[in-house]
């Protein structure tokens, strides 16, 4: 598996992207530039966690229009993997790629802690290492998290099943404290109509050796794995 | 060709919880304005640029609104007003 990682001025969990996939997994990574115009035949892409552009008008809204988006969206437009990981979420969101947006957190806090998720489906290249209703240890890190889309687009992603992820109690269930940001319906991640482009604000690279607190999102990477082989 | 001054309003749609403007709005309430009932935050963006006549600037700033100053998803643009300015001053920004 080649899986090349997209690093925008001010991204910052590239390293760990590269971390999970090389030393955890044992497989190949390299870094794009986001002046590239080719993806170097990469497998899988990655939009890493960070701070596109300082975030400055709004967190994605000019990262989107990097040179290598154009390679990006027609990786994605080919069924090809895209793991959008946090500021990679709100790119893609901003770029099209995934429906809604992300706004400011509902505390207006910056939020950093374990969360616990729900694995909503298992039918895609992200999380079929995953079992279906499993609750998953992955840290998130945001002050603009809280996923935002109209009633029309909410029920569509029900309705098919594109919801990966939402954020639970450690026992799976949903009560006051267990959405960390107001996101809609308690969205931690979505799918593309392909399923083949996943946004997400957790970290599962951050989450790739129990020594820092949870292996629980290695399985992610190993899914990437079983799809598109080694 | 002419320099306008365009300036465009962006403000989180309404019916979008807006927690800035709801901090605001709590903030005001016990700085005593009791009477401030809703608060929305958004952004004002003053931009220069040359075009043919007013309407060209304020047609290309709805494309840069569509484009990127605002996010269709979650907010609301209006183009406040256009001004012509000293084509000396847009000159300066070549």
């Amino acid at each position: 598996m080649r899986v090349g990682i997209v690093t925008f001025p001010g991204s910052n969990c590239d390293y760990d992207a590269y971390h999970a996939v090389v030393d955890q997994l044992g497989e190949r990574a390299f870094y794009v530039w986001h002046k590239e115009r080719d993806l170097q035949g990469a497998d899988v892409v990655v939009l890493p966690g960070g701070f596109s552009y300082g975030d400055y008008l709004r967190c994605g809204a000019i990262a989107r229009f990097s040179p290598v988006m154009d390679a990006v969206a027609a990786h994605a437009r080919a069924g090809a993997p895209v793991l959008a990981i946090c500021n990679g979420f709100q790119i893609a969101c901003e770029a099209g790629l995934l429906p809604g947006a992300l706004l400011r957190n509902a505390s207006l806090r910056y939020v950093c802690e374990q969360r616990h998720l729900r694995i909503e489906t298992t039918d895609s290249p992200f999380t079929s290492r995953y079992a279906a209703g499993q609750v998953v240890r992955i840290p998130i890190a945001h002050g603009e998290g809280r996923y935002v889309a109209d009633d029309d687009t909410l029920d569509r992603l029900e309705g098919e099943g594109l919801v990966a992820f939402r954020y639970v109690g450690a026992e799976g269930g949903s009560d006051e404290r267990s959405n960390p940001n107001g996101s809609l319906r308690d969205i931690a991640g979505i799918l593309n109509g392909g399923r083949n482009v996943l946004g997400m604000m957790p970290h599962p690279e951050r989450a790739v050796e129990p020594l820092v607190g949870s292996g629980d999102g290695l399985a992610l990477f190993e899914s990437l794995l079983a799809r598109v082989g080694a | 060709m002419p320099a306008y001054r365009i300036e465009i309003r962006v403000i989180p749609r309404r019916g979008i919880l807006d927690p800035q403007g709801k901090a605001v709005a709590d903030a005001l309430h016990s700085l005593g304005f009791p009477d401030v009932t809703d608060v929305r935050v958004g952004r004002h963006v003053v931009l220069e640029a040359r075009a043919a006549d007013p309407t060209a600037a304020a047609d290309a700033a709805v494309a840069m609104c569509e484009r990127l100053l605002a996010n269709p998803v979650t907010e609301d643009y209006e183009i406040e007003q256009v001004v012509e300015i000293a084509a000396v001053s847009a000159a300066a920004h070549e």
